[in-house]
């Protein structure tokens, strides 16, 4: 029963606020902020009990929805340890962010619109995270689509935001619709969207490896939307139009990670389906590489922890693909804790500076301490220094890479590391050492602000040890309970700690530090030396590959140009001047006519009725 | 005996009735009714019902030609010219009456008794208004409420209507004068 | 011998009648006297069924017919005397205030 509570308390609130409290801000925001943590607060029994027996029986509570001939869609809840630990981040995460919310939106005007958005956000996410079956994580897919157009067009009557929000919306879509397809193909394989029941399916092999490698690639594609994955990345970076708790929220810690979670829900269908497996490693691959390089060349505070997200999400798929599902879980987890710390400090920089550029930051560390620090911890995270968190989290999907034998791919996530190094050592000395280039008097946050920063960056630096090799069970064993039956190989990755891959990437990391420090705390800069002395290189990645310049040339334009047309005249010569005036013309001029029959006079009506019983009459001989 | 009877009382009822939708004036045309009406009640009592005949005359021959003639002496209407006589629908009006008839006669031509007789033969209808009587107490005590409740009704919205409403009766008279 | 038809015929033969006169008569009054006459060709058939059926069910609809149409007839006068006050005329044709 709790578990439904956890799903129906966000709705209510959000309903309720929307439509009643709408008007007393400070209500709307308690109740907001309320709903969350009492989810955390139902959450955390389970997770507690979760270290004592790694190995729970999956408890699963479905009643159903939909039931016609030949289909049965069930609604239902899921919990196993995948779910507890995905369950934990969203609600610990999303309880720190609502509680900074209330800080960082004060005064806003659409305040409680904020906290309503935000309550159907989690709503949706926990949605996601509970379900049993595809149908309705496919729902609750969309609904989280729908939360996040909001969240992102927050500042609606700001052109650019609402261009980033249409944009992050439609570009979803295009990977909801594989997605989709792909839940076809494993209902139209197994007959059921039950995921038990589809893995049971699976392992007894009864579907074809041509159908899994097809059902596993589209439903890819729905993962490559949400998590932002090389093709479709191009909404993430333009996302952050919105407001910087839900950069916080949406973009680093849950819904992107939503992708995440779901390859890992269906890891069964990869490990059954290497070929997949294989496409998806090179994707998460080169997305991280990629990202890194761009990163590199921008000067928005929130854009490089947004590419540095891209850069992430990579990684973890990356380590879906090569098989290490419990490494992709663990640096999620990780990576929500360090990244959320990374936006949420970033969103302190901006209100004490009212810039987002950091070459007008600089020495802002004596300024505000408290974030500084905070600020410093998650970017050490982030990098993966010995031994925060990212440390962890981070050599596990390296050594799953190492052990899956793809050397190449193990040399793109040594290279990311170290670029990722880079640019954010460019970050932080950037804009918390650097000269002094900011204008009026930044001060510290207020304490709800900088109190979630300190809980925040507490995790990002001790969250690694859950994954500590010597721990039994440790972090790996709780996610691979699930997938251990079908014995996938990444499994072995995660208990050997390899020693040769951490010093690979810590030393990647430590020269990446040392090459960004050099670089950029040298006196007197005043925008990037990149830009300088490789300017062809530098204006490419700022660009982002020219890949967004390619979509609005080749793709929107055609679409703006040709399909718009064709649709446009469709609309206007046949939707509404045929049908939609056609038909009012013709009610109209019914109407016209039939008006004449109301002539008031009584005797007519008489007429009429004695001429309607005569009709009757008629009838009913000619029947007779 | 009773045929010859019949012919007469009918006859007369449908001259009556004729007279009664064709005469100018509307105080000849109620007394035609009477006539019909009596008719009818006649026609009652040839078919065992001497109580329907009463309740015939008292009420309508007796209450509502009253009130009818009382109307016409109220509303003080006289003759009527030829061109205020008839409505201007006669032409398809006439057609759909024809029509009307046509098929009426036809289905009564081609109806059948089929039901099945009840209890109250001649014999039993000898004791007529103790019959009814029972029956409307008994089986029918029901519909016979609602029916006086009925009649409460109408009488109370028959003085709502027509009584003058004094405040404007003044203002009429006020702006006349 | 009289049988039903007779009977019925008699009372189709009002009925038309009464409908000629609620169809074609200008005068209000002149319709509702048309009314009763419908009224009573009712009547008629309802006792000569019931006569002929030995049965007391038509009797007692006639009693109730009769009745309503009293009614009928106390509030459609009532009606008439206060439209003619407001209008002075009881031709029903000039009687057209709820036409389009």
């Amino acid at each position: 029963m709790d578990i439904w509570a956890l799903l129906v308390i966000p709705l209510i609130v959000s309903v309720f606020i929307a439509l009643v409290t709408r008007k007393n801000e400070e209500l709307s925001s308690y109740l907001s902020i309320g709903a969350v943590v009492i989810g955390f607060l139902i959450v955390l029994p389970y997770l507690l009990k979760l270290p004592g027996d790694p190995h729970m029986h999956p408890i699963e509570q479905a009643f159903t929805w939909i039931s016609i001939k030949g289909l049965k869609i069930e609604m239902g809840t899921l919990i196993d340890p995948l779910s507890i630990i995905m369950l934990f981040v969203v609600t610990f995460v999303g309880s720190l962010i609502h509680i900074y919310s209330k800080g960082y939106m004060h005064g806003d005007p659409g305040y409680s619109r904020f906290f309503a958005c935000l309550s159907l956000f989690i709503f949706s996410m926990l949605g996601i995270v509970l379900s049993n079956n595809l149908i309705m994580i496919f729902v609750f897919w969309e609904l989280v689509g729908l939360a996040s157009y909001l969240l992102i067009g927050y500042y609606f009557e700001k052109p650019s935001a609402a261009d980033a929000a249409k944009k992050a919306f439609l570009v979803n879509r295009i990977g909801d619709f594989g997605f989709i397809l792909g839940i076809f193909v494993i209902y139209y394989a197994t007959g059921t969207f039950n995921f038990i029941e589809v893995e049971h399916h699976i392992a007894a092999g009864h579907v074809s490896s041509g159908t899994l490698t097809l059902a596993a690639l589209l439903i890819f594609c729905g993962a490559v939307g949400k998590s932002a994955q090389f093709p479709l990345h191009v909404w993430l970076p333009d996302a952050m139009e919105g407001p910087t708790p839900v950069s916080a929220l949406i973009h680093a810690a849950t819904m992107v990670a939503a992708g995440v979670y779901m390859l890992a829900r269906t890891s069964f269908l990869y490990a059954a389906a290497p070929d997949a497996m294989v496409i998806v490693a090179y994707i998460g691959g080169f997305t991280a590489l990629m990202a890194a390089l761009i990163a590199l060349a921008q000067s928005d505070i929130k854009r490089i922890i947004a590419f540095s997200t891209l850069s992430s999400l990579g990684y973890m798929v990356l380590a879906i693909g090569v098989g290490g599902t419990g490494a992709g879980m663990f640096y999620l987890m990780t990576h929500a804790f360090f990244k959320a710390l990374l936006f949420l400090g970033a969103g302190s920089v901006i209100h004490a500076c009212h810039t987002n550029e950091i070459w007008e930051m600089g020495q802002l560390y004596p300024k505000m301490k408290t974030t500084a620090v905070t600020f410093f911890l998650g970017s050490l995270a982030m990098m993966g220094v010995f031994p925060f968190s990212g440390f962890w989290s981070k050599d596990e999907i390296l050594s799953a890479t190492f052990q899956s034998g793809n050397y190449f791919l193990f040399a793109m996530g040594i290279l990311t590391a170290f670029i990722t190094a880079v640019f954010i050592s460019k970050l932080v000395v950037v804009t918390f050492f650097g000269d002094k280039k900011y204008h009026g008097h930044p001060h510290e946050s207020p304490k709800v602000m900088t109190i979630p920063l300190i809980i925040l960056s507490v995790f990002a630096v001790v969250a690694g040890f859950a994954g500590f090799p010597g721990l039994e069970p440790n972090f790996g064993t709780f996610v691979h309970t699930a997938g251990a039956a079908l014995g996938e190989h990444g499994a072995h990755a995660e208990h050997h700690f390899n020693f040769m891959v951490a010093s690979l990437s810590t030393i990647a990391v430590l020269g990446g530090i040392l090459l960004g420090w050099s670089i950029y705390s040298r006196k007197g800069m005043k925008s990037d030396v990149m830009a300088e002395r490789l300017p062809f290189t530098y204006k490419f990645l700022e660009n982002r590959f020219y890949i967004d310049h390619i979509y609005d040339t080749y793709f929107v334009a055609w679409i703006y140009n040709g399909l718009a047309k064709i649709l446009n005249y469709i609309e206007v010569n046949i939707i509404i001047i045929f049908i939609i005036n056609g038909s009012a013309y013709t009610v109209r001029q019914i109407g016209k006519g039939l008006r004449l029959t109301t002539t008031g006079q009584l005797q007519n009506y008489a007429f009429v009725m004695v001429g309607g019983v005569l009709v009757l009459m008629i009838i009913f001989a000619a029947i007779l | 005996m009773e045929q010859l009877f019949f012919y007469i009382f009918a006859l007369v009822a449908v001259v009556s009735a004729v007279l009664v939708v064709s005469v100018r004036n509307a105080v000849h045309s109620a007394f035609y009714l009477i006539i019909c009406l009596l008719q009818v009640a006649a026609l009652f009592i040839l078919l065992r019902s001497p109580f329907l005949a009463a309740v015939q005359v008292f009420i309508y021959v007796g209450a509502v030609m009253v009130l009818f003639l009382f109307a016409v002496m109220v509303l003080d209407i006289g003759k009527e010219k030829t061109k205020e006589f008839i409505h201007s629908q006669w032409l398809p009006a006439v057609g759909v009456i024809i029509a009307l008839f046509v098929m009426i006669g036809y289905m009564i031509k081609r109806g059948k008794l089929s039901a099945s007789l009840g209890i109250y033969n001649e014999a039993a209808l000898a004791k007529n208004t103790e019959v009814i009587g029972k029956t409307l107490f008994t089986q029918y005590i029901f519909p016979f409420e609602v029916v006086s409740l009925l009649l409460l009704v109408a009488l109370i919205g028959a003085i709502v209507l027509v009584m003058k409403d004094k405040g404007r009766a003044r203002k009429n008279n006020g702006a006349g004068s | 011998m009289l049988t039903i038809f007779h009977y019925l015929i008699l009372s189709f033969l009002l009925f038309s009648i009464g409908v000629a006169g609620v169809l074609l008569r200008r005068n209000i009054i002149i319709v509702l006297m048309s009314l009763e006459l419908i009224f009573n060709s009712v009547n008629i058939s309802l006792a000569a069924f019931s006569y002929y059926l030995q049965s007391l069910n038509g009797t007692v609809f006639v009693i109730f017919n009769i009745t309503v149409a009293a009614a009928e007839v106390a509030i459609g006068l009532a009606i008439l005397v206060s439209v003619y006050r407001v209008r002075k005329t009881v031709n029903v044709e000039d009687l057209d205030e709820m036409r389009y």
